[in-house]
């Protein structure tokens, strides 16, 4: 299986009182609390570990869109990515990625992806998420009732701007160019593969099976609550006559390796209580822009209510409502498998669970998360790459990854001076 | 309080709802913010004295989703339009609400001839920088009610589900009105309409709720102001942005009185 290391560039230094004080870490974050010089810091902190993951040989480092968010610096994943082209060698860059209908024309996603493409040598991945209602629809300002047509009609736009040889024109409902034709093109053909981070809907799992895309559930809430969204979707690609191939899903998990289980609450307690207290206090108001949710959605979302299904505790939720019932408390956290803790062998196993349970070929662990420094960083990231990932490689070693990124081969490929990847042990 | 005749036209190919009640001249309505999911008691009040014709705006309860095919403000002015036609409005004394307001005006602007009077109760379709309006768009569910209408149970009774309603159907309706208004009005409320106002020859009645929390009352000066024929600008006491649903009697008897 492929074992991806994942930064959301939390903002590190949100005060203690932060949820008492603030309404939301997200829009209308204030900006007394940003230190830019801090900032410079923990941009170079955070740059610096994504480097390392990749150096321990981690298989792809990822990168992921956010907006007026105190636990996302990066509005634009493209700049990381492009430095990351740089500083690594042979790991996939997961872009996931950027939010296509925010993007006029998305011709910009079309390029900019082809930049990192021919940069790493052909390895982006290129994600195309729909970007959260704080995204999207409240700092960007965009119509919640078009968001998804648009991110549609971006998609073709941009897979086009990619395949077609000659110049085209683009006549689309809510795009019309008449010029297409990016320079440069991407290495990787016919393009980079797409992942597409989404929520329980059944639409996106129908989408994701006819376009054969990597469907990605990113949730904070672990591999519990995931389980549900999961087996739904495999019971969709069942439907669809898909085969079961672990390696068409994503699946994101915060882990913390320790020498033992109570050894890794110690040590990450601070910084998972950090994140799951400070950084998802999201005002409920920014949560349902109306329309943001399908009303095929809505309807899943108030059926299963009704039922009272077991997985109505995150399908068919808004992020508000799932974000104000969050457990905060070290103890619950790891209870309800917010966080995996333990030893590195209590982890390999627990991992081994989630990867088989949840049938998860690519699983994206975030291994710093909230204020967790450098230092634990280093820690918690070495102890998996060393302990845990070696144990974990033959999980769905018989299922053929289709969906990973085919880069130029290492003879062609440029030197890159003043860098050479060093193993995990330094 | 008897139920009104309800027919059914054809606006770009999905079937809308339009309602008439009463006799004598006609006089039409276009609903604010969250639409009509039932009647109520403002029309009954204009019916007394007028054929009250009442047709959904596209997405609105009533409207199906009419709005899912509108793009563009040229589209949705064109469809409320046909709309007005095809309810038997062409000519008549012509209310809005709220976000309805804000039609009405433009149709009085755009075809002068298929509005006689207009009668406009806090219209959305500006945006001033020192005086913005409330984003009615991101808003707790436990505090709509309450920027709705001087008296939030209104609004909450209009908004729960008569019993017999599906009880699937009835919640998404309610949360399409709301998709519909910003289909047209995201993010600001602003569709630019100060550059029609000069447009409009109708005689204008300007009504404000005086609680109004979600429109400020400086934008009545803004319309008065841009309105090319005579305008006169009430306020309704004990009123909020709705201000038909808290005080259906006064302001029934405002717009009749205005339109003689």
């Amino acid at each position: 299986m492929k074992l991806m290391w994942f930064h959301l560039m939390p903002y590190t230094e949100l005060p203690e009182d932060f949820r008492e004080a603030n309404p939301s870490v997200w829009v209308d974050i204030h900006s007394s609390l940003f230190d830019p010089k801090r900032a410079h810091l923990m941009y170079n902190d955070f740059m610096d570990e994504l480097e390392y993951a990749a150096q321990v040989g981690f298989d792809a480092v990822c990168v992921n869109e956010h907006h007026s968010n105190g636990y996302g610096l990066m509005p634009s994943p493209n700049l990381i990515a492009s430095s990351l082209a740089r500083r690594t060698s042979d790991t996939a860059i997961c872009v996931m990625g950027n939010s296509l209908a925010l993007y006029n024309p998305p011709t910009r996603v079309a390029e900019e992806f082809a930049m990192i493409d021919c940069i790493s040598g052909g390895r982006l991945i290129a994600g195309f998420p729909v970007g959260t209602p704080m995204d999207t629809c409240y700092a960007y300002g965009t119509n919640p009732s078009q968001l998804r047509q648009r991110y549609m009609e971006a998609h073709d736009l941009v897979v086009r701007a990619w395949t077609e040889k000659d110049t085209f024109a683009f006549n689309g409902r809510f795009n019309q160019q008449r010029y297409i034709n990016i320079w440069p093109r991407p290495i990787q053909r016919p393009h980079p593969p797409i992942w597409v981070p989404g929520g329980g809907s059944v639409e996106t799992w129908r989408w994701c099976a006819e376009m054969d895309y990597v469907y990605c559930y990113l949730s904070y809430y672990g591999y519990k609550a995931g389980r549900a969204t999961m087996d739904g979707f495999w019971a969709e690609m069942d439907r669809l006559g898909k085969d079961r191939n672990p390696y068409h899903a994503g699946f994101l998990q915060f882990v913390g390796v320790g020498e033992s289980r109570q050894h890794a609450m110690d040590l990450y307690g601070e910084a998972a209580e950090y994140f799951y207290g400070r950084c998802l206090h999201v005002d409920a108001r920014w949560a349902t822009p109306p329309g943001y949710t399908s009303e095929g959605s809505q309807r899943a979302g108030i059926e299963s209510q009704v039922k009272k299904a077991a997985d109505s505790n995150v399908r068919g939720k808004s992020t508000g409502e799932r974000m104000s019932s969050v457990a905060r408390e070290m103890d619950a956290i790891v209870d309800n498998g917010y966080v995996i803790v333990g030893s590195p062998d209590e982890v390999v196993e627990q991992l081994r669970e989630v990867a088989t349970n949840l049938n998860v070929g690519h699983l994206m662990l975030l291994l710093q998360f909230g204020n967790m420094n450098k230092e634990l960083c280093r820690y918690n990231t070495r102890l998996f790459a060393e302990q845990v990932m070696p144990k974990l490689k033959d999980v769905h070693a018989q299922w053929d990854d289709r969906w990973w990124p085919q880069p130029m081969g290492a003879a062609e490929r440029a030197e890159i001076p003043a860098f050479g990847p060093r193993l995990a042990a330094e | 309080m008897s139920e009104p005749e309800t027919l059914t036209v054809e606006v770009n190919g999905f079937p809308t709802r339009i309602w008439r009640k009463g006799s004598g001249p006609k006089i039409g309505f276009l609903a604010g913010l969250g639409g009509l999911p039932r009647w109520i008691p403002f029309l009954d009040e204009l019916a007394k004295q007028r054929t009250v014709i009442v047709p959904s705006l596209p997405g609105f309860p009533g409207g199906d989703r009419g709005h899912s095919v509108l793009d563009s403000h040229l589209d949705w002015l064109l469809a409320v339009h046909e709309l007005l036609e095809k309810a038997d409005l062409m000519g008549a004394d012509l209310v809005g609400s709220s976000v309805g307001g804000s039609l009405a005006a433009e149709m009085a602007a755009l075809w002068p001839q298929s509005v006689r009077k207009l009668a406009l109760i806090a219209p959305f379709g500006l945006f001033l920088d020192n005086d913005p309006p409330t984003d009615p768009w991101a808003q707790r569910a436990d505090a709509v009610p309450g920027l709705m209408c001087a008296d939030p149970e209104i609004w909450t009774a209009l908004k729960t589900a008569p019993e017999g309603a599906n009880s699937i159907e009835w919640p998404i309706e309610q949360t399409r009105a709301s998709e519909a208004a910003a289909r047209i009005f995201w993010p600001l409320g602003n569709t630019r309409i100060e550059k029609r106002l000069r447009l409009i020859t109708a005689p204008t009645l300007l009504l404000w709720g005086e609680q109004d929390r979600i429109m400020p009352h400086g934008y009545a000066e803004v319309f008065a102001k841009g309105i090319a024929g005579p305008s006169a600008t009430q306020v309704i006491p004990r009123a909020g942005h709705l201000a038909e649903l808290d005080q259906p009697a006064a302001v029934a008897e405002a717009i009749l009185t205005f339109l003689g």
